[in-house]
């Protein structure tokens, strides 16, 4: 569990205070992903350095677990960073060492001597990455991906409990993004992992978080379950980002449906709903007629979710929303 | 032999300028070792106190720096004039090789310690960002992030370093110190014998040539990766 109580943070410039964070409170559980997504200088870079406290909070405390981190004196907090692994947008290799001297660095600066037992641990941290066959080679002489992969082996080194990406997947072209976001998500799910990741996409969100917070301008405007968060955003910043995600639904948001008869309605689906054929029964037992406007099927996560704009028509309109709600599933009015 | 006597009429004794060389070398040698000892740990500090580095102490930087300022300010002859009574204090005399090594080392161990401070700031403040989330104390940042990451730099500066000490023990030859200055100096300028300063300055040609290629091949060595 990550704690932050009461934590704000602000940055003394030419001796004034800037604000970067006001004070806000979150919890993050063991095990989950939790996605903090902002433009860039809304703050979520302070956030996540405050973890492992990179950056020390102007007030407030921070628990990882049942430590609180910000009552730590050096030493205590050098011990505690080395169970939180942490990578980033521009990887932050060593570019003297080799990709095994990389992955093998964190453990050689918690002490671990013994160069069987190095060796043993980086094949398997270079195993699990896809990395085996690049161990001698140096950063250099690797593709984006293939270094954040390094950093991703080298963060796991210390079999640390939490793991915070810095925007790891920005410098990173789709695919690559893709296929990095697919180790992460494998990571969480078989070293039962925490992981914090800080974007300014909400794809990224999308794919592998479980929970998201919206930054913006050093305030949460909102946090919640992914899949709320995504389908009724609240915030005018998080209807942004989804529909950044969603170009197509944005269109849509935007269309003129004012000449298209009948009420206009979202319906959103998800997980079990979606593969149940609720609205053509709801529409044979009620007697009314649709007709779709917009629609997207996909997964947020695991869980696959549907909406649909619609205009309704007929006597039975109330009477159809009413079972539809009873199959849970969640309807908008769009129009009057 | 002859072609060498008709070439150099003046020179009769090689040996002395094979001394000579090895004199220069040893002043070399012997300074360039002493100034990295001095140099390095006073640049890392300068590199460490900095504004916005890892520990930063205005006031110590600001004193570190006007101290390395000073002396790299005061043109090397008359820094060894000025530095005689430290030099007989710490070494017992004021010439020869011995002599001369306090003055080299007092003026390039700070040069050499702004190129120190300047290579380290080459470092990306990402790694050593990096090297903190993962635990790393000063020490060990110092040690197994800034110096290894920074060695194409500091090797570079040791060779700028090197250079410039051959010129200051040329210079030192002018007020006693021996080595190839010491001749090109008696020889090729009181005495008028300009063969001799003819070999002299080629021997230094020579030298400054070999250590530029030397040091440039291991500055791509570590620079490649």
């Amino acid at each position: 569990m990550i704690r932050f109580v009461d934590v704000h943070k602000s940055y003394r410039v030419d001796g004034r205070d800037i604000p970067a964070l006001q004070p806000f409170s979150l919890d993050i559980a063991d095990g989950e992903v939790f996605g903090i997504i902002g433009l860039s200088g809304a703050g979520k870079s302070t956030l996540i350095r405050l973890i492992n406290l990179l950056e020390r909070p102007s007030g407030g405390s921070i628990f990882v677990g049942d430590t609180e981190m910000t009552a730590l004196a050096e030493p205590a907090l050098r011990a505690q960073r080395r169970r939180i692994g942490m990578i980033f947008q521009h990887f932050n290799l060593l570019a003297s060492q080799t990709v095994a001297d990389n992955v093998a660095f964190p453990m050689r600066l918690a002490g671990e001597r013994n160069t069987a037992v190095l060796r043993t641990r980086v094949d398997e941290l270079l195993a699990r990455v896809g990395l085996t066959a690049h161990a001698d080679k140096y950063p250099s002489q690797l593709s984006g991906g293939q270094k954040q992969r390094v950093g991703i082996a080298r963060a796991l080194a210390n079999r640390p409990s939490i793991l915070l990406c810095d925007e790891a997947t920005s410098a990173l072209d789709p695919q690559t993004t893709a296929s990095v976001l697919e180790l992460l998500a494998e990571i969480n799910r078989e070293l039962k992992l925490t992981i914090v990741l800080i974007t300014h996409e909400m794809d990224v969100v999308r794919r592998v978080c479980d929970r998201v917070a919206v930054l913006d301008a050093g305030v949460i405007v909102e946090h919640g379950a992914v899949a709320d968060v995504f389908l009724h955003p609240q915030h005018a910043t998080t209807r942004r980002f989804v529909n950044e995600a969603l170009p197509e639904e944005a269109a849509s948001e935007l269309a003129p449906f004012a000449q298209v008869p009948g009420r206009i309605l979202r319906l959103s689906f998800r997980g079990d709903t979606t593969l149940t054929p609720a609205l053509g029964r709801v529409a044979r037992e009620t007697g009314i007629d649709f007709n779709i406007l917009a629609g997207r099927i996909d997964r947020i996560k695991d869980l696959p979710y549907g909406q649909l704009t619609l205009a309704m028509q007929g006597a039975g309109v109330d009477a159809a929303l009413a079972a539809l709600r009873e199959a849970s599933i969640e309807i908008e009015e769009l129009s009057r | 032999m002859n072609m060498l006597q008709t070439l150099f009429p003046n020179i009769d004794d090689w040996g002395e300028i094979g001394r000579a060389c090895i004199d220069t070398l040893l002043m070399l040698g012997g300074s360039l070792a002493l100034s990295i000892a001095i140099g390095l740990p006073l640049g890392v500090l300068l590199y460490l106190t900095g504004k916005g580095q890892l520990r930063p102490m205005p006031k110590l930087y600001a004193i570190a720096s006007l101290l390395v300022n000073i002396l790299r300010s005061v043109p090397f002859i008359i820094l060894m004039i000025v530095l005689m009574p430290v030099t007989y204090f710490l070494v017992g005399t004021k010439l020869g090789i011995r002599g001369a090594i306090p003055p080299l080392v007092i003026g390039a161990a700070p040069f050499f310690a702004r190129l120190v401070e300047t290579a380290l700031r080459e470092v990306q403040q990402g790694v050593i960002e990096a090297s903190q989330a993962m635990g790393a104390s000063l020490w060990q940042i110092v040690r197994h992030v800034l110096l290894p990451e920074a060695r194409g730099g500091l090797f570079a500066g040791v060779t700028v370093t090197a250079i410039a000490l051959v010129g200051y023990t040329a210079m030192g030859g002018a007020i006693g110190s021996g080595g190839l200055g010491d001749l090109a100096y008696r020889y090729g300028y009181l005495s008028y014998k300009s063969d001799y300063m003819l070999v002299t300055v080629a021997l230094l040609i020579v030298l400054v040539q070999l250590l530029q290629m030397l040091g440039d091949r291991i500055v791509t060595r570590y620079k490649r990766h």
